[in-house]
């Protein structure tokens, strides 16, 4: 039985914002979602050219080769606007806090061999420059955006990628009793030793790009579509084999990440190609463009990360790469 | 088993934000940040940088998921009590129709630049900085959105909010302010929003409103800006932080910063006028009166910023001394033009009643009563004569503000208006005071091309000749989210719910 509390009944006028009724139907409630979404952008009756660029407006849709009718067809499957995305990292971080806390407090990398903890030093640590790269691009993706949709996700992906960063920075100091050896040695690798210059040459070709969509596909879809699998997945499963299972613990955080972010980014490029032939030609183009770079890039870093399969190690996750996205609607 | 050295907070912050970036060597750096340079700022070390907010993202995400969880179980209360019913009097409303209008829309602004900043600084420090910033701007458009999607439920006039922004007259003020800041070089952009307006000017913009919803019985938007207020204080530091390291960076950067500030500072004081007036004559409880406010949060606390300030070269923001002889008038002056212009925009307006007269009279005794309280009984005997008027034609606007030319010569005569005029490349461009007419003639080649309102209705730009072509073109629903107050539909709903006599409909106010 419930109980039956009176109040005044008062009617409202209109069910949400006209910018979100127009979008999802008149009459119709909204989520705050949609309102925290949706016809957010100015669009038109710009007043000045940006000075540092005056080919554009300061919204243009034209930053991109990619078209759409409309910018607000996306749908973030989490549906994240600020306050839901807080809320589910807070609770991620708390189970990461106490993660980390619990491999201090008993000292579980003490057990774990040399050779497991040096792999670690050497192929994740520098990884966290690879996640700056990726803050830097979704912010210029969050910049040069066009829509809400798009632009707010990207924001979240900017401050998910240095919390990224700074997890991994944690894992670097803790595996050196929190001397800062792993992060200082992991830089100069990340600079100077000839395994991750490939890496680090495409990443910096990243920044450059013009079209931000690209940079979308060559980062957010492709690097981390291989770079995931790659070393959190198949990388973190080979060192609990060989006794380093408490790595799989420390880098949860990041493999939940990806599975859940994979769910935007899917949702993302079907919703892009849908839109035209052309937008699956250069999302196609772009795809293979950036796969075939990125894996060359990899291979050394598979190779040495891997006994001995390295190379099939980087095939294979490229492979699945190609296949997810081919169901997502590319022509691969 | 071995030592483990403790890491200080300090130390950890460091080593979790800086070290990461690295100078690029595939890609030339001035490629990789291509906007930090053009502006003439030299910038000898950006590791010299202090991180304010010093917040790693981990406790970012659990301090801002608690604020969150609490403002949002307040909204919710708030609609499930109908909690609209109890702020002081319909008339009120009127002040969240302005912000959801001209503030919230400014948010998502600043969350944007942010982030191409948060992008395009070549330091590590400072690009966290805004990044930080651009997320809790985002955060403050969504909470605002959601704060007020209530009110906007049994309300007329904030339906449309981001379709009128783009598009509205008096709405191209704060838009082509922001757009200005957008539109210059990264350093400008911050001296403009993150120090004249975040840290100079904040209170004055948030005082009345957040204080207002207080004294107003508004606990949604109360709870909003208690929710925000943390978030105002780092950006505040930010402000002045940013200001401080530019200038200690090379000497050279004290002329362009002054130069910034000066422009800034007035550029965002025009955009308050819409603030002292919703102050003054919106709302039914007012905490302060604008004259009140500007004297403590501009006169004092900014006299006594700028004079710490003084040992790195800054002086006070230029014509401070104009805006505050203005002080006496702005929100008067712009009440009073709001009133003539009703029928074009998206909120009431109405004649303030004797206890407000009084109330007024009190507050500015230096000119109400001579100036102003004359013409307000005037109109307020037309109106029981039936005879409400609005001003038929279309204003002209100032060239850098766009605010109609209704300001006066308050240092000298303050009942005529002010005018000044440019000449560039053979064209008579109009501006509203001596502010203004620096900003344009600075730049015009930038101001030349503002979207002026007034200009576009009589291009043709704006659906059509009539007021109700344009009206729609606004999406303004004509006789429901304009004109007078007293017997418009949100009137009579207010009156319906709260029970009240007709024979209310005069007493105003």
């Amino acid at each position: 039985m419930s109980l039956e509390i009176s109040s005044k009944v008062i009617e409202p006028i209109r069910q949400t914002y006209d910018q979100v009724a127009r979008h999802i139907g008149e009459g119709k409630p909204a989520s705050r979602y949609q309102e925290a979404t949706i016809g957010l952008q100015p669009t038109t009756n710009f007043h000045y050219r940006p000075l540092w660029d005056p080919e554009h407006e300061v919204y243009d849709e034209s930053r991109t080769a990619i078209v759409m009718k409309n910018w607000y067809d996306f749908k973030d499957p989490r549906q994240f606007y600020y306050g839901t995305y807080t809320i589910a990292r807070a609770k991620q971080q708390e189970v990461a806090e106490s993660n980390y806390a619990f491999v201090e407090k008993r000292d579980l990398l003490e057990s774990i061999s040399h050779e497991v903890r040096q792999k670690v030093r050497d192929y994740l640590v520098p990884l966290r420059h690879v996640e700056w790269g990726a803050n830097m691009n979704n912010c210029a993706i969050t910049d040069f955006g066009y829509g809400t949709a798009i632009t707010q996700v990207t924001m979240f992906n900017t401050i998910d990628r240095l919390g990224l960063a700074q997890y991994i920075s944690r894992i670097g100091l803790m595996v050196d009793g929190n001397e800062t050896t792993s992060l200082e040695s992991a830089k100069e690798a990340w600079l100077n030793n000839e395994l991750w210059q490939g890496l680090r040459h495409a990443v910096e070709d990243t920044f450059v790009l013009d079209d931000w969509f690209e940079i979308m596909v060559a980062q957010n879809i492709v690097m981390d579509g291989l770079i995931y699998p790659l070393m959190f997945e198949r990388f973190i499963d080979e060192l609990s084999h060989e006794g380093g299972a408490t790595f799989a613990m420390l880098t949860e955080f990041m493999t939940d990440w990806y599975a859940e972010t994979i769910r935007w980014t899917n949702a993302l490029i079907k919703v892009t190609a849908s839109e035209s032939d052309a937008n699956i030609k250069l999302l196609s183009e772009w795809t293979i463009k950036w796969s075939d770079r990125l894996t060359e890039a990899l291979m050394p870093i598979g190779k040495a990360a891997f006994a001995g399969d390295g190379d099939v190690a980087v095939n294979e996750v490229k492979q699945q790469l190609l296949e997810r996205l081919s169901k997502q609607g590319l022509d691969l | 088993m071995a030592v483990k050295k403790k890491l200080n907070m300090r130390k950890r912050y460091e080593v979790l934000t800086r070290g990461m970036g690295w100078d690029t060597t595939y890609q030339p750096m001035d490629k990789v940040f291509p906007y930090d340079k053009f502006e003439g700022i030299k910038i000898k070390d950006w590791s010299g940088w202090e991180d304010p907010f010093r917040l790693t993202v981990d406790s970012y995400w659990k301090y801002q998921a608690e604020k969150e969880k609490k403002l949002y179980a307040i909204i919710d209360s708030f609609a499930q009590n109908n909690g609209h019913l109890n702020v002081s009097d319909g008339r009120y409303v009127n002040a969240l129709k302005l912000f959801i209008q001209g503030v919230t829309p400014l948010e998502y602004g600043a969350h944007r630049h942010y982030a191409h900043l948060g992008r395009h600084f070549r330091g590590e420090g400072t690009r966290v900085a805004c990044q930080m910033q651009s997320i809790d701007e985002l955060r403050h458009c969504q909470t605002q959105l959601h704060t007020l999607s209530h009110y906007n439920k049994h309300f007329n006039g904030m339906h449309d909010p981001f379709h009128m922004f783009d598009r509205v007259w008096y709405l191209s003020v704060p838009k082509s302010y922001f757009e200005d800041a957008m539109t210059a070089g990264p350093f400008e952009f911050i001296t403009s929003i993150s120090f004249s307006f975040e840290y100079v000017l904040t209170n004055l913009l948030f005082v009345p409103f957040m204080s207002g919803a207080a004294y107003n019985g508004d606990m949604a938007t109360v709870t909003f800006g208690f929710s925000a207020q943390s978030d105002e204080a780092r950006h505040m530091t930010l402000g002045l932080e940013i200001i401080k390291f530019m200038v200690e960076q090379h000497e050279d950067n004290l002329p362009i910063i002054q130069g910034y500030i000066d422009k800034h500072f007035w550029r965002a004081y025009r955009v308050l006028a819409l603030i002292a007036m919703m102050q003054d004559y919106m709302l039914p409880n007012s905490p302060m009166s604008w004259n009140e406010a500007w004297q403590i949060y501009y006169v004092e606390n900014m006299g006594a910023l700028f004079n710490d300030l003084s040992r790195y070269g800054l002086r006070m923001p230029k014509y401070s001394d104009v805006a505050t002889a203005e002080a006496e008038h702005l929100s008067h002056q712009t009440w009073s033009d709001f009133y003539n212009f009703t029928h074009a925009a998206s909120f009431h307006t109405w004649m303030p009643d004797d206890r407000k007269m009084d109330w007024l009279s009190e507050k500015y005794p230096n000119t109400f009563d001579k100036h102003y309280r004359p013409r307000f009984e005037q109109w307020r005997e037309m109106e029981k004569a039936g005879e409400r008027h609005y001003f038929k034609g279309l204003p002209q606007l100032c060239q850098t503000c766009q605010i109609p030319m209704f300001f006066t010569e308050v240092m000298s005569d303050p009942m005529k208006i002010s005018r000044r005029v440019s000449m560039y490349k053979g064209d008579r461009y109009h501006t509203c005071s001596d502010g203004c007419k620096d900003i344009f003639e600075n730049e015009p080649e930038k101001f030349i091309q503002a979207w002026l309102p007034v200009h576009q209705i009589f291009q043709g730009n704006c659906g059509g000749a009539d007021l109700s072509d344009v009206l729609k073109y606004y999406h303004l629903n004509e006789g429901e989210d304009n004109m007078e107050y007293v017997g418009s539909p949100d009137h009579k709903r207010w009156q319906e719910w709260k029970g009240e006599d007709k024979q209310d409909e005069t007493a105003t106010g």
